[in-house]
């Protein structure tokens, strides 16, 4: 299916409905005086988009807008994705004292766009639209992770974030002209066929790949293009560090996904993936992921700070999932969706355990963690173990499943590829000592006589305590969760 | 009785959760409920071995249910005469422990809510067949255990618990490296142990990359077997991976040492005979032959001399644990009847020996707050009661005739003698070293003139020989009449002795 305009629209409604609530958030913005009525609105339009996403399930894939962008399982996972990400983190927002401080509105506004940029990078099948879509959520986390008023960490932040950005995308879309220039087309179809017939110059290729993979990787957060995330991870409100963590790295894995295998590698019949013109890029990605396992790992072992701690424990992280993408086959790519999942609920919930504590002692140091457990917070404190320990990847934790994937995908490759298990396996038990770190702070400690009693606000606790079942649910009983992600590996390629 | 063996396991899981729910303050009515769900596994077990034929091969009470069917995974779990001595082990101790932690009262509800989730691990490891299943149950007694020594041990407890967290993960993620890689070479693949067993010579010895040991024949097989040798070892403590043991030991609460030495510390061995040995026969055969005997001798002798520097009671039965873990180890690797089961008898053995003296060090602990073998002296005349029993689990411990430690350890000389006569001398040296050690201590403790400052020290009270008693019948009666043990075990083991023995290199 390849449709004109007007046909597309059909299948556009979940970016449809985004706008409009966009829009319309904008508006009520002047009109509304009631910062959680805007809140709302916002939930509304994401199910309504989540409805509408879920309902083309059951469409033809296909091409939309004259080939600008892909109706595929592939972007209709991400898309459910990112919505899915978006409802959670204003169900945080919502019970955050960090985000009742600012202008809501354009909180809001943005944070939604930024979801929309999403929707376009998880489907662009042009270079164009990956381009466009990538600069529209970098754009709007600029602004939302400089959004504390009066606060230099957050301007700060947002700065270096913006010149990394800047300096990241204009090397990509460097690299992005090579490939422009090699294969006369923007369209990842027609590069794919120049480029398969092999008749590119390779060393030109290497380097136009390595220069895409840096606007890529500060999405995801790999080294060398990591520099930024600790200091706004930092400084950025915390539900939107919570937003970015784990939607803006899960976008970057969907549009790296999206170009390195459907574009530049063929599918051989047996549902794994070769390199075309003989270009190994693969090989990169596996060092740059064991780099970025190490660099992550061993720096979070000495932070202080809870929320820069969970920075680099994200690079970390993002290092495990490029194992996946490294070993290029398919049980690589769904071990990458199913661990993208997991991520989400972990890391957002050990997210939503820093908001709540700080909205009591208002700061996130680990310090001020002292014998939480024994300081009258003891609830959110075992859920913050529990998403720690998933984080090390122990069972029965739905950490251990992802990984576990991750693990299998690789080993089942063999040969040189069990090296990358090996370091990978030594990074898990080096994890485990940070995030064991914060675990005794709160349980092994007791606290001092000026510790003060944490008594947290319980209505956070109906997203908190689902997001627990969940972690130690899907740990146990993962298979409906691995079936959807391996039904969701359907590229449309013609 | 079809599902004994998961009432068994989820039977402690469900006492977890209803301590949870009881109110935090009411001590007593959490320690009772914790006590009455670790009752049923006991009086099971008794049922089970009593139902038990040991004359049968294979596993038996097998439950056999699809989990994750795309990935072959089951929930699968059954007994042969390995396991179900550990069984046996496992059950009895974790109810004596419940009683032995009487004396918890900080956290109270934490506490006995972590014990039972610890038991369900335990007991998981020991019945479960699907190696998938095994691997969860494995890593989860790590949290209870890490939680347990970390918030109710002694002054140094944060430090043990992250060491012995961080070494178990260790070797726990090699395990899961090699069950992997297992998994993938088997056809179909799957990880369900019985099949693996059967068709264990499909793991070959392949060469691979950056492997420096092609000259020698060896290979995949080899491979795994270290990575699963090095998991296991850690949780013997095989030399040079016991550190964590006395730091662990030293600092835990009493009942969590006595499950420490009880339970933990077998599974490493258990782990190797279950899957090294007969899943992995080549590389056995090539590996474990010397290199498992000598490491099981030096184990025996390096424990001894530390134990006999120690001047902490418990770090020197933390270190005769090494020492004793040894004799499993030599016994094991030489493929012979007795010595094979000489080991897992030492291993039930040492398990309830262990356990008792973890539990007398606990009593004169809790009375005296110290445990400095040289603080005290003449404790025999201030607690005659205590001393005697006591000294019934120091006799045990250094082998004496007619209790339960010295038949284990002759069998396992027996054993190696036939094989390798150097390690059997070099073990048996072993067994003067610990009578040294032991005699030595209670010369120290129990003997010479009452010291003025423990005059007043209570006797031994009900509730603690309720916990030794047990323990104590058992040594003697294992002691007396040992096929009481080795009945059960003796075809399983032979079976699994019989994949190996045709690979060795005579």
């Amino acid at each position: 299916m390849d449709l004109k305009n007007l046909a597309s629209l059909t299948f556009f409604y979940p970016e449809i409905i985004l706008s409009c609530t966009i829009l319309l958030l904008i508006v009520l913005d002047l009109l509304v005086r009631s910062q959680r009525a805007l809140a709302v609105l916002a939930l509304v339009g994401c199910v309504a988009s989540l409805v509408a996403t879920l309902d083309l399930y059951s469409a033809q894939q296909g091409w939309l807008f004259h080939r600008m962008i892909i109706l595929d399982g592939f972007s209709l996972f991400f898309k459910v994705f990112a919505l899915a990400a978006t409802i959670l983190t204003i169900w945080m927002s919502l019970g955050s004292n960090e985000i009742r401080q600012i202008h809501q509105g354009e909180y809001y506004t943005l944070l939604l766009t930024c979801a929309l940029g999403m929707f376009f990078m998880a489907s662009s099948s042009n270079l164009l639209t990956a381009y466009l879509s990538l600069e529209l959520v970098s754009l709007t986390s600029y602004v939302l992770t400089g959004f504390l008023p009066h606060n230099r960490r957050s301007s700060e932040a947002a700065l270096k974030y913006l010149i990394y950005g800047g300096v990241a995308s204009g090397t990509m879309i460097y690299g992005m002209s090579w490939i422009f220039g090699m294969t006369g087309s923007l369209d990842y179809a027609a590069i794919h066929q120049v480029l398969a017939q092999g008749q590119v110059n390779k060393v030109a290729l290497y380097m136009a790949l390595v220069f895409i993979m840096a606007g890529f990787g500060y999405k995801i957060v790999f080294v060398p293009f990591h520099m930024w995330s600790p200091d706004v991870y930092q400084g950025a409100p915390t539900p939107f560090t919570a937003f970015l963590s784990v939607a803006s790295n899960a976008a970057g894995i969907a549009i790296m996904i999206r170009f390195f295998f459907p574009a530049v590698s063929s599918m051989v019949p047996a549902g794994d993936w070769a390199v075309v013109s003989g270009v190994e890029w693969p090989h990169v990605v596996l060092f740059v992921s064991m780099i970025t396992m190490t660099l992550g790992n061993l720096c979070a072992l000495n932070q202080k700070n809870l929320k820069r701690m969970l920075a680099y424990s994200g690079i970390a992280h993002a290092g495990y999932m490029l194992m996946g993408l490294a070993v290029l086959n398919n049980d690589g790519l769904k071990a990458i969706l199913f661990y993208v999942v997991v991520y989400l609920i972990m890391n957002l919930g050990a997210f939503l355990v820093v908001v709540m504590i700080a909205n009591v002692t208002g700061n996130e140091e680990i310090e001020t963690y002292r014998g939480l457990a024994w300081r009258g917070a003891v609830i959110p404190a075992t859920c913050l173990a529990v998403f720690l320990f998933s984080l090390t990847g122990l069972p029965p934790f739905a950490g251990f499943i992802g990984k576990f994937f991750l693990f299998a995908a690789v080993l089942k490759q063999g040969g040189a590829f069990v090296l990358l298990a090996v370091v990978a396996i030594i990074n898990s038990v080096i994890s485990l000592y940070y995030y064991a770190k914060v675990v005794k702070t709160m349980f092994l400690d007791f606290p001092e006589p000026t510790d003060a009693a944490v008594s947290v606000a319980p209505n956070n606790f109906t997203l908190l305590i689902p997001l627990t079942v969940l972690t130690i649910v899907l740990g146990i009983y993962f298979y409906p969760l691995a079936q959807y992600t391996s039904e969701s590996l359907r590229f449309f390629v013609k | 009785m079809e599902h004994v063996l998961s009432y068994m396991t989820f039977i402690p899981l469900a006492g977890a959760v209803v301590v949870l729910l009881l109110p935090g303050k009411s001590h007593n009515l959490i320690r009772w409920v914790a006590a009455v769900f670790t009752a049923p596994p006991l009086i099971m077990a008794m049922w089970l071995f009593a139902n038990f034929d040991p004359a049968k091969t294979g596993f038996q009470f097998r439950e056999e249910v699809a989990w994750i069917p795309a990935y072959n995974i089951k929930y699968f779990v059954g007994i042969d005469g390995l396991s179900i001595s550990m069984v046996l082990l496992t059950a009895l101790l974790c109810f004596l422990c419940i009683f032995a932690s009487w004396g918890i009262d900080k956290a109270v509800k934490g506490y006995f809510a972590l014990f039972l989730l610890l038991d369900t691990g335990m007991m998981g490891v020991f019945v479960a067949l699907d190696f998938f299943l095994f691997y969860i149950f494995w890593e989860l007694m790590l949290l209870p255990m890490y939680f347990l020594i970390g918030i109710w041990g002694g002054p140094r407890r944060e430090y043990a618990a992250i060491k012995f967290f961080l070494y178990t993960l260790f070797g726990s993620v090699l395990m899961l490296l090699a069950l992997l890689a297992l998994y993938f070479n088997s056809e179909p693949h799957t990880f369900d142990m019985t099949v693996m067993i059967a068709q264990a010579n499909k793991y070959g010895t392949q060469p691979l990359p950056f492997w420096p040991f092609d000259q020698l024949g060896w290979g995949f097989q080899h491979l795994v077997w270290m990575a699963l040798f090095i998991g296991f070892a850690i949780k013997i403590p095989a030399f040079p991976f016991h550190t964590w043991l006395p730091d662990a030991h030293v600092e835990a609460p009493t009942a969590i040492s006595v499950i420490l030495a009880g339970v933990l510390l077998k599974m490493g061995t258990y782990g190797i005979l279950r899957i090294n040995y007969p899943m992995l026969p080549v590389a056995t055969a090539d590996l474990a032959y010397w290199f498992l005997g000598a490491l099981g001798a030096w184990n025996i002798i390096y424990g001894a001399l530390c134990a006999m520097a120690q001047t902490d009671l418990k770090k020197l039965v933390a270190y005769s644990s090494v020492s004793h873990m040894g004799y499993v180890m030599l016994g094991m690797a030489s493929f012979t009847t007795q010595g094979i089961n000489g080991a897992v008898l030492q291993m039930f053995n040492h398990g309830t020996i262990t356990g008792m003296l973890f539990l007398l060090v606990g009593v004169v602990y809790d009375r005296a707050h110290h445990r400095d073998i040289d603080g005290f002296g003449g404790l025999a005349a201030i607690m005659p009661v205590y001393t005697g029993v006591t000294a019934l689990a120091f006799f045990a411990s250094m082998g004496l005739p007619g209790l339960s430690g010295f038949i284990s350890e002759v069998l396992v000389l027996l054993g190696t003698w036939q094989k390798f006569p150097v390690l059997t001398i070099l073990g048996a040296s072993g067994v003067i070293l610990t009578a040294g050690y032991l005699l030595w201590t209670i010369q120290r403790i129990y003997l010479g003139p009452p010291n003025e400052k423990y005059k007043m020290l209570p006797e031994i009270n009900g509730r603690e020989m309720f916990t030794l008693v047990p323990l104590g019948a058992i040594v003697i009666l294992v002691g007396v009449y040992p096929s009481l043990v080795l009945d059960l075990l003796r075809t399983s083991l032979d079976g699994i002795n019989q994949v190996v023995v045709p690979h060795l290199h005579l």
